[in-house]
């Protein structure tokens, strides 16, 4: 398979460039991750991030022939050669294919993504109905890839200034959490012409989500909220 | 080398650290955690099933069950003192993550929700208990990212994407800190702390098929090693009966305890004949070793017979999406089948060590010392996947290794700050302490013939075929004389690649050097316990053999030293269970 790969290597000098790879391997049941893995297997200079290779740990999230994705959960039976694979857009490149996230990170604590509720702790456990509890799904699930943050525009132009969807898709999990007594807070918090009101809706970090979660949908609720707030 | 001064340092990012860090951070000491990988990362992500707490939610249920079901599951290895204080903490450290935050699965009356697991049981060996706290089959996630808000929260300081290299001692014995490397610049640096905590996890990846993250590399246990201290128990591997075939990706026992059961090719439900009474939810011990016989005799499934079936479509597909959704996930991409309407391929898959560093239950590392066989190692503490404690014992249940994490993570936490209050100054660090370390680094800017990356591969197939289900004394000493030409090979070793910005095949050749003393101490181990017990299954020694072997293991690297002490059968406050067969 015909592979083109970003390196960039800060020591030697030379200005970023794409390398063209070939590799002899059998697409049947192997994932992406699997292929980089074999290229550094023969050129050990290639440098990625990696752990878990089953989608949960969120290390390895790359660009993918234009498109964010895990490395470990994307079938090589699905993309067209010669597949290009960037390091994810819009946070420095520190070496290959890894970026530095902190500017990723800044924005997720700056949600205060932490349960806040100061009333007495019970002996037991706090009560939730089911129902309650269903809000949370689609958003506590979330395992900070970055996909859907560096597939924004508005996060591309402002990444100092807008929170970007997976930092909102946490705001909206402590805001939907009936045990959470801080929303207005949070709302607060989000209440801003660049925070929470750069997003756009054009839906990028849906199509870029490899967990199948919506940010759009949760950044919608927390506009919704405010509104209600207002009248 | 850079240095730097914390009271207390903890060494890991998992469940484990960050809950004995959340412990340090809510008091005045400064706390820093070194992690290899930014914390949400670390292999607690993977877990899925649940975490085990005997709440009564679902079922009458209490602690001393718990306690029952713990020590039977780790066929009467485990110390029935540490085991107790487990159990009895279990449901307070639950109620706990709650009020964090954890979101928790909830029954219709708004409590936590439970399902049933393996090895769970009412009345001491009674009917099927239902003792498990889940989070879908998101658990492990759902309680690493609130571990990592709440410190956030507290403010802990955090070295991500550091790699720890050394512990560091004085001549008297006290831990002093440890040596570490930034993976993004290459720089080392020393840490220096009055009470450090290890917190690596597990070692997984010794073995050619494994469900660890591939991070798990034993580097807790490599750093132990050097230092001279032994490990405990380290013949005991769990493997999991479940790994999707050929991936080894893990599907939890909670697909089971929902409901889902296996079967042969002839369509057969085995376990009926292994596990009269307990069926598909017999210790995974015991259902590991069914499906390994299924497949050796011939009734395995597929084109190649290597493989069972996990049937659960007759759950029903609301079922699967609201309590398995993310089994569902990785079944249809790593095994191109959907539940709903196929079974998943699975069989056994490396997944877990019950041995590693002693401690009490304190986490205090503990180690032989002239008074006795087990004195506290002044300063150092180890928590979770990497110690010992020991609660596991053989076999380890599953949901009681996320219990092992919170219970004895808050436990040390807590000690250290006892510790730092008696030992309010530093103690000089001896002039050459980092020494060791630096030769190390050196070594790997050396040019060599071989490729660490080769070794590696080697080293995992090796394990994979001398230390897997069934072992003998001769599989065991044909894998250690192979692991014998690997050091070798290690020593010619190099790096094509000496560069110093986030060169990850250099992290990836020092962690083959914890691996591969993770491997010795494993064959070593094996090789001298001749009785079978829980995980550990000796094809020439098939009884287990109280009189001799109801005691610990502990290797040690100088000379692969065998030394035993003995299992703690008195418990802290509740009559001892006296060893008895144990069957499902």
């Amino acid at each position: 398979m015909k592979f083109r790969i970003y390196r960039y290597h800060p020591e030697s000098g030379e200005r970023p460039h794409m390398q063209d790879v070939g590799l002899d391997i059998d697409p049947a049941g192997k994932m992406l991750l699997d292929a980089l893995l074999a290229i550094k297997a023969e050129d050990e200079t290639l440098s990625l991030r990696r752990s878990c290779r089953e989608g949960v740990c969120g290390s390895d999230a790359v660009n993918v022939n234009g498109k964010n994705r895990l490395a470990c959960i994307t079938p090589l039976t699905e993309l067209k050669e010669p597949i290009e694979v960037r390091p994810l857009p819009g946070l420095p490149v520190i070496r290959d294919l890894i970026v530095d996230m902190e500017p990723f990170y800044k924005q997720y604590r700056s949600i205060k993504p932490w349960l806040i509720n100061d009333e007495p702790e019970p002996e037991v456990e706090r009560l939730q109905s089911p129902e309650d509890r269903a809000r949370l799904d689609g958003a506590y699930e979330c395992i900070l890839c970055a996909c859907c943050t560096t597939a924004c525009p508005s996060y591309w132009w402002n990444p100092d200034t807008f929170v970007g969807p997976a930092g909102l898709l946490q705001a909206y999990r402590f805001i939907a959490d009936s045990r959470d007594e801080a929303t207005a807070a949070r709302l607060d918090n989000l209440e801003d012409p660049y925070r929470l009101y750069r997003c756009r809706g054009i839906m990028s970090c849906v199509d870029a989500c490899p967990k199948g979660l919506n940010p759009t949908e949760a950044i919608g609720r927390i506009k919704s909220l405010l509104v209600k707030r207002r009248v | 080398m850079n240095a730097r001064r914390f009271d207390a340092l903890i060494i890991g990012g998992g469940g484990a650290g960050l809950r004995a860090a959340l412990q340090l951070a809510r008091s005045d000491y400064k706390v820093a955690v070194v992690s290899k990988v930014f914390p949400t990362r670390s292999h607690t992500v993977s877990a899925q099933g649940g975490i085990t707490a005997a709440l009564g939610n679902v079922d009458d249920d209490r602690w001393e069950w718990h306690m029952y079901d713990t020590v039977k599951g780790g066929d009467w290895l485990g110390d029935q003192d540490a085991i107790e204080f487990m159990c009895r903490e279990a449901a307070s450290a639950v109620y706990e993550l709650e009020h964090m935050g954890l979101p928790f699965s909830r029954l219709d009356n708004g409590k936590i929700y439970q399902r049933p697991f393996g090895g769970q049981s009412k009345n001491f060996g009674g009917a099927q208990a239902t003792r498990t706290c889940a989070a879908a089959d998101r658990t492990g996630h759902a309680l690493l990212h609130t571990l990592y808000q709440q410190n956030i929260a507290c403010r802990t300081q955090f070295f991500d994407e550091y790699f720890a290299l050394d512990v560091l001692r004085d001549a008297e014995g006290y831990c002093l800190g440890v040596t570490a490397m930034s993976i993004e610049t290459g720089e080392p640096l020393l840490i220096e702390a009055r009470a450090t905590l290890l917190a690596t996890g597990g070692a997984g990846r010794v073995f050619g098929n494994s469900s660890n993250a591939m991070i798990n590399t034993g580097d807790g246990l490599g750093m132990v090693l050097r230092a001279g201290l032994p490990l405990q128990d380290m013949e005991f591997w769990q493997f999991h009966p479940t790994g999707i075939a050929g991936v080894g990706c893990l599907i939890t026992e909670g697909v089971r305890g929902e409901g889902g059961c296996l079967l042969n090719k002839h369509g057969e439900r085995f376990m009926e004949r292994y596990a009269p009474h307990a069926k598909d939810l017999a210790g995974r011990d015991v259902v590991a070793r069914a499906i390994a016989l299924e497949i050796a005799e011939g009734r395995g499934c597929g084109p190649r017979g290597d493989y069972v079936d996990l049937k659960l479509d007759h759950l029903g597909e609301k079922r699967i999406a609201e309590k398995l959704p993310g089994i569902r996930d990785l079944s249809i991409r790593f095994a191109g089948v959907d539940p709903v309407e196929k079974p998943i391929p699975v069989a056994p898959t490396a997944h877990y060590m019950m041995g590693g560093i002693p401690t009490n239950l304190h986490g205090q590392v503990v180690a032989p010392a002239r008074f006795g066989p087990e004195e506290p190692v002044p300063g150092l503490y180890a928590v979770g996947e990497c110690a010992c404690v020991s609660v596991h014992g053989a076999n380890r249940l599953g949901g009681n290794s996320l219990l092992d994490l919170i219970v004895f993570g808050r436990a040390a936490g807590g000690h250290m700050l006892e510790y730092l209050r008696d030992n309010p100054y530093p103690r000089p660090l001896p002039e050459h302490a980092a020494e060791a370390s630096q030769a190390r680094l050196a070594r790997w800017d050396r040019p060599g013939s071989e490729r660490a990356a080769a070794i590696t591969d080697d080293l995992r197939r090796m394990m994979q075929t001398h230390a897997g289900v069934f072992r003998t004394d001769a599989v065991l000493r044909e894998g250690l004389d192979k692991l014998t030409q690997l050091d070798d090979r290690l020593a010619h070793a190099g790096l094509q690649d000496t560069s110093r910005v986030f060169n990850t095949a250099r992290i990836e050749a020092l962690e083959l050097e914890n691996l591969i003393g993770v491997a010795r101490a494993t064959l070593v181990s094996a090789i001298h316990r001749t009785e079978s017990r829980g995980a550990h299954t000796r094809e020439d020694f098939p009884a287990r053999d109280d009189e001799h072997w109801l005691r610990h293991t502990l290797y040690s690297r100088e000379g692969d030293q065998m030394d035993a002490k003995p299992v703690r059968l008195k418990p802290l406050t509740v009559e001892s269970i006296r060893p008895k067969e144990r069957v499902y």
